[in-house]
Order: C-alpha cells, then sequence, then structure tokens
C-alpha cells in the first residue's frame, strides 16, 4: 500500500479524535450528564457527525466511480437480528455503567485521560470473549 | 428555554460532532472504508489470536488501515490538548471502567457496531437495523446510569 492510503486514514482518524476531543466526548462525565438528562450535548455531536457522514457517503458514490486512492466504495451492511439487538443491548449496559465507548477510549489516551487505558484493556478482553465463545462468521 | 438543555453550549458539541463526521467522511471518500472503530479490537487481536474467527480476512485484511486510523484518533485528541486544552483525567471508578469495557467490547462485537459503527457509519449508511441498535443502547445506557446514580455511584 502507498502513503497516501496511509496517510489518509491517520488524516481520517486524526479529524475523528479531535471532533471527541473537541466535543468534549473523551470525558465519559459528560457522557453520563448525558444519560441523565442533564446535558443534551450528545445528541448534537451525533446529528453533526451523521448529516457530514451521510452527505459524504450518498454524494461520493454518485460523483465518482471509485474512491480518490483508489480501491471501491465499501457498503456497510448492518443485519436486523438476535445478535445485534442483544450486543447493542450489552453495549449500552456497559456504556451506561462507565461513560466510555470505543472511539473515546481510544482517543482519551492522546488528551492524557490514562484511566481510560482500564476500559481499553476491558474492551479488549470482551472482544476476545466475544470472538472465543460467541463466534459468528 | 433550549439553553437548559445544553448548561455547557451548543457550539462545542456540533462542531466535534462535524469533525467526528469529516473525519469518517474523509475516509470514505478518499478510500472507500467504513471507519467504525470497533472492529479495530477484533481485527488488532487477530494479531495474536489463531483461532479461526479471529483470522478471518476481514479482520485479517483491515488490521493494519484500523490500527493507523486508531493512531490517528490518538494524535487527533493530543492536537486538542496541545493546542486548547489541560489534560483530564476521569474520576469514574476504576471498576466501572473495566467491567463497563467487558460489556462495551463484547457487546459491540456481537451487535457489530458501536456509537461509531451502528450511530454514525450505520444512520449515514441508511441501515435501519443500525436505528434499532442505537435505539436500544441509549435505551441500555440510559437504564443503567441511572441505575448508578440512584446507587449513589458518581458522578
Amino acid at each position: 500500500m502507498t502513503a497516501p492510503r496511509w496517510l489518509a486514514a491517520l488524516v481520517a482518524g486524526t479529524l475523528f479524535g479531535l471532533g471527541l476531543a473537541w466535543s468534549t466526548m473523551i470525558r465519559p462525565e459528560i457522557v453520563i450528564d448525558f444519560l441523565l438528562f442533564r446535558d443534551l450535548g450528545l445528541l448534537l455531536v451525533l446529528g453533526g457527525a451523521v448529516v457530514v457522514a451521510l452527505a459524504c457517503y450518498q454524494i461520493a458514490p454518485r460523483l465518482l466511480s471509485k474512491p480518490l486512492l483508489g480501491g471501491t466504495f465499501a457498503q456497510r451492511e448492518s443485519v436486523l437480528d438476535r445478535r445485534t439487538i442483544i450486543g447493542a443491548a450489552l453495549f449500552g449496559l456497559g456504556w451506561g455503567l462507565c461513560g466510555v465507548c470505543p472511539g473515546p477510549a481510544i482517543a482519551g489516551l492522546g488528551a492524557g485521560n490514562w484511566p481510560l487505558l482500564i476500559a481499553l484493556v476491558g474492551i479488549f478482553l470482551g472482544a476476545y470473549l466475544q470472538g472465543r465463545y460467541f463466534p459468528k462468521n | 428555554m433550549i439553553e437548559s438543555f445544553f448548561p455547557r453550549g451548543m457550539a462545542h458539541y456540533l462542531i466535534g460532532g462535524m469533525l467526528i463526521g469529516g473525519g469518517v467522511g474523509l475516509l470514505f471518500v478518499l478510500r472507500g472504508l467504513i471507519g467504525g472503530t470497533s472492529t479495530f479490537f477484533t481485527s488488532t487481536l487477530s494479531y495474536v489470536v489463531e483461532s479461526p474467527f479471529f483470522q478471518q480476512a476481514r479482520f485479517v485484511g483491515t488490521r493494519a488501515w484500523r490500527a493507523v486510523y486508531a493512531l490517528g484518533l490518538v494524535l487527533g485528541a493530543a492536537l486538542y490538548l496541545a493546542v486548547y486544552g489541560e489534560p483530564f483525567q476521569t474520576g469514574v471508578a476504576a471498576w466501572r471502567l473495566l467491567l463497563g469495557g467487558v460489556l462495551i467490547g463484547f457487546g459491540a462485537r456481537l451487535s457489530n457496531g458501536c456509537t461509531a459503527g451502528h450511530g454514525i457509519c450505520g444512520l449515514a449508511s441508511l441501515q435501519w437495523p443500525s436505528l434499532l441498535a442505537v435505539l436500544t443502547f441509549l435505551a441500555t445506557a440510559i437504564g443503567m446510569a441511572h441505575l448508578v446514580q440512584w446507587a449513589g455511584g458518581m458522578p
């Protein structure tokens, strides 16, 4: 893979991480305040992110035959089954318990939020348990 | 009236959200990739776990760019810290971070998506199962947060 393609992934991730920090989503206390209806800011974060991503996802494949750096446009296909819903329910229980989700758990380290390392270890462990004991290809 | 729902203001939430969407969108426009974040954990485990589930192409074939993307997440937050911020450390108890983390990792991988994968990428792809997943995890998260508050947990 060529350097520009790596750089694209790095810059995209950097924008994502900058946004997580700017919106204070790397602070579990702010996320928990949303879940307790004290500050609904998280809805603005989600809304702002979805609108921009939606525009890119829907417009780019209509204007371009392939991505600017080559390859093909992938498509996310979510399936509706018990795993999707039960998994989401368990995910929410964890999210509500600690106020952390995967993106902020990673990004928070860049802002010196070291206790999030504990959450990262937990997420790796949970992902391992899923793949080891509840795999589905 | 509306200010009471946003005691810390609104602009930084909207700007941050649009930057997040910009990162996800840029990854798609430049490379055609769907940039959720929870797959990173399984794809990174594929470097060390030999079992067939972890060795699938969807993990082995994407683990390199997912690791670079994750490195970007760290860099982006570090950039923010360097320019604007002061370091902030959460006061959420370690056991909550660990147990919550296990549930997050297990649940997101079972569901094949998290707040980014279902919430941003799934909704932006107009995948209605993702909308149901989002509503489900919002409901259980709100319930759990209230339970913790009722039990006297902080904050």
